[in-house]
């Protein structure tokens, strides 16, 4: 007994309270959006309606009012982030900069650069990518090799970034970067990089469905100065762990097939076949468990305890429950999945049958979460 | 957590954790006797955490019965504590007497059992297959069919006609019996429990004793692994084991959530029906990983009788199937779901 601390966590009034606010704008923002539209969830992309979510005081919920964040409690921020990820919103814009980049500046930043850009990210302006990945490094992190040499004023910065989600997109990314050869975990640095800087090159990964979410991105001589690193020479290793605590710990990670299940929900009311009204009930019975799961994640955040731990865990077995859904709704449901044509039902296990094997990929493989795991347990 | 609730975290703890040896539940699976343990159960008021005080309870929450029933499927107690704590609650709730000694709760809402009469000359008949510790309670909590509606009895279980022995698993008894005009108390059900309450609630504390074994079972394994050598180093260390254990240990720690969630509904007044059946099919998936990698882990050792590992196995096979298994509570969280259609769906995720 004792190996995690999933201490149960009821939402507080004010923050069921947003609730009702939160549906009523969503109603309204995606009223025009196709059922394959939401399917795109957290990976669909839409400055202008991050703009919109910005007006309304839902991001940088947690983060300090003297920034412009709204001082507000990891619960209430939570009841925003299910209430957009269960109606499948455009949310990618913004999603990466509130959930990990704000909070990486807030802890490891400097006055000047939390000034500068956190405003930004709390209007919705500003979209963060993440340059962790490299062709050698993929779940090897500390294989970083994209070298940031001391030049006259700031750094210059050569190496190759893959799978940078939004890159074609983003305003900023947060990279990794080799600041000393000889350190392997003490020789990585953070930095915040401009992404129209001169020698940075965006090119894309078109994945399997024929979609472009991943880049990769070449530096070649990029100078990024001075004050774009964040916290200390070669304390990136550490901070990275810090960040991904928060990146595997919100409801994403059990939600990306919500609208498939929507669809299965659909397909067996119309047919009552008892398999299908089974199986919807089974979905059910995981979605509430990980729902709980991830309310204690943020109960942690929000009493400022480490998730990480708990939140691998929540994304590991969230993980599994989110890809099995195209596999059920495949086995159960006659009818073949449509790229073009077809039905809503046809269209979402199509799209979402494509996208499923990343989704225990990014943010942390299930095989390095479960070392992860491995280790809370003590085995290793 | 409450003053109460450490308490009685630290009793049960240490009551089973000093006596549930693997030689107590070796005599239990070959004689049934209980070494005395359910008389410091007794003792130490742990079978009555829902009752008041003034009826001789500890007067807490259904926060604190999970504590007791997670513990119990830890250490895989052979005693009816579950059971006892459920009819001792149900006879309070509905002004009966709170039975005394080791007590069982009988489903036969659904017309298997019927009461005739009313008063002193009310009367009990029918038959209910695999009723849990019925041939060693004295007495049984039973909600029974009468006039088109249901009531609540209290029976005296030598009252009944017939007590077919018969076991699970875990040789837990698992009986049938039958009335034939049985004596007993009645009294009305209470208004804002359900005709299906014995099945649900049953359905509960099973649950909870699934996530303290599947505790237990990952507890063991994991300490095996870091003990037992191969290719010169423990088995933890090596990652296909890790990978597997983490996995088993992310499905324990889905039961140990999702079990408590309904008796934090019943104490926040919150429905509990749906965290109930929520509860029941998920810890009766996840208690076959929890059996299937305990065992693998375990290798041929733990597939003896002399390794202690099956005492926990066997309750989660068990427990698994009874008061409803995964395919049941799935079910109705599914019919709910059809009947509520789409736009509801996930309004009912968030309100559970």
């Amino acid at each position: 007994m004792g190996f995690f601390n999933f201490e149960p966590a009821t939402l507080p009034p004010e923050a069921e309270a947003l609730r009702p606010e939160v549906r009523a704008f969503l109603a309204e923002a995606l009223k025009d959006k196709r059922p394959v539209d939401r399917a795109w969830n957290w990976m669909g992309h839409d400055q202008d309606f991050s703009r919109k979510v910005g007006e309304q005081g839902w991001l940088g919920m947690t983060w300090p009012k003297e920034y412009g964040g709204g001082g507000r409690t990891f619960f209430e921020r939570y009841v925003v982030m299910e209430e957009m990820l269960a109606a499948g919103a455009p949310v990618q814009a913004h999603w990466v900069a509130d959930r990990q980049s704000g909070p990486l500046l807030l802890r490891f930043g400097t006055e000047e650069q939390r000034k500068f850009f956190l405003p930004q990210i709390i209007s919705g302006n500003a979209c963060f990518c993440i340059g962790m990945s490299e062709p050698d490094s993929g779940s090897d992190l500390a294989a970083t090799r994209t070298k940031a040499e001391k030049v006259d004023g700031g750094w210059k910065v050569n190496g190759t970034k893959v799978w940078t989600s939004s890159a074609h997109l983003a305003h900023y990314m947060i990279a990794l970067f080799r600041t000393d050869a000889e350190d392997k975990h003490g020789g990585l640095s953070q930095f915040i990089v401009d992404m129209k800087s001169p020698g940075l090159t965006v090119s894309p990964i078109i994945n399997l469905a024929g979609n472009h979410h991943f880049n990769q991105c070449v530096f070649d001589d990029v100078f990024v100065p001075d004050d774009a690193l964040v916290g200390k020479p070669g304390g990136g290793w550490n901070q990275v762990v810090a960040e991904l605590a928060f990146e595997r710990s919100g409801p994403e990670r059990y939600l990306s097939c919500i609208q498939l299940i929507l669809e299965l929900l659909g397909v067996a009311a119309q047919s009552r076949d008892p398999a299908m009204v089974e199986e919807v009930g089974r979905l059910s019975a995981h979605a509430l468990t990980l729902r709980r799961m991830s309310l204690s994640v943020a109960g942690k955040l929000q009493r400022g305890e480490n998730p990480s731990l708990e939140a691998s865990v929540v994304k590991d077995v969230g993980g599994v429950f989110e890809q099995s859904i195209p596999e059920i709704a495949a086995r159960l449901v006659e009818e073949e999945p449509t790229l073009m044509g077809g039905d809503n039902f046809q269209q979402v296990l199509a799209f979402l049958t494509m996208e499923a094997p990343s989704f225990s990929l990014r943010g942390g493989t299930r095989e390095i979460l479960r070392g992860i795991i491995a280790r809370g347990l003590g085995l290793r | 957590m409450s003053e109460l609730r450490n308490i009685l975290t630290d009793s049960v703890n240490g009551l089973f954790g000093d006596r549930v040896t693997r030689e107590l539940l070796t005599r239990f699976d070959e004689t049934g006797d209980d070494g005395g343990i359910w008389a410091e159960v007794e003792a130490q008021g742990l079978t009555r955490p829902l009752v008041s005080e003034e009826n001789g309870g500890v007067g807490g929450e259904w926060r604190d019965a999970h504590v007791l029933l997670s513990a119990a499927g830890f250490h895989s107690a052979p005693v009816p504590l579950a059971e006892t704590i459920l009819a001792s609650w149900l006879a309070e709730r509905a002004g009966l007497p709170v039975p005394e000694g080791m007590a069982t709760i009988i489903d036969g809402s659904d017309g298997s059992l019927t009461i005739t009469g009313d008063g002193d000359s009310a009367k009990l008949s029918g038959t209910v297959a695999r009723v849990p510790w019925a041939s060693k309670a004295e007495t049984a909590v039973v909600v029974a069919a009468q006039d088109g509606g249901v009531m609540v009895g209290e029976v005296r279980l030598s009252d009944a006609r017939d007590i077919s022995a018969s076991q699970n698993m875990a040789r837990e008894p698992r009986d049938d019996v039958s009335f034939d005009g049985a004596p007993l108390r009645v009294a009305h059900l209470p208004n804002d429990l359900p005709q299906d309450v014995i099945l649900q609630y049953g359905a509960m504390v099973r649950a909870a004793q699934i996530a303290g074994a599947m505790d237990k079972v990952l507890t063991q394994t994991v300490q095996y692994a870091n003990e037992r050598t191969q290719f010169g180093k423990p088995l933890g260390k090596f990652q296909a084991i890790q990978q597997e254990l983490s996995r088993m240990a992310g499905e324990a720690a889905a039961s140990g959530v999702i079990a408590e969630a309904p008796f934090a509904a019943l104490d926040d007044g919150q429905n509990s029906e749906w965290q109930i059946a929520a509860a029941k099919a998920r810890t009766s998936e996840a208690a076959g990983v929890g059996a299937t990698v305990g065992h693998q882990t375990h290798g041929a050792i733990g597939f003896t009788y002399e390794h202690s590992l099956h005492f926990a196995t066997r309750r989660l096979w068990s427990w698994r199937s009874e008061f409803g298994g995964a395919r049941f509570w799935s079910r109705r969280l599914g019919t709910r779901a059809v009947d509520r259609g789409v736009e509801n769906f996930w309004a009912d995720i968030v309100s559970g």
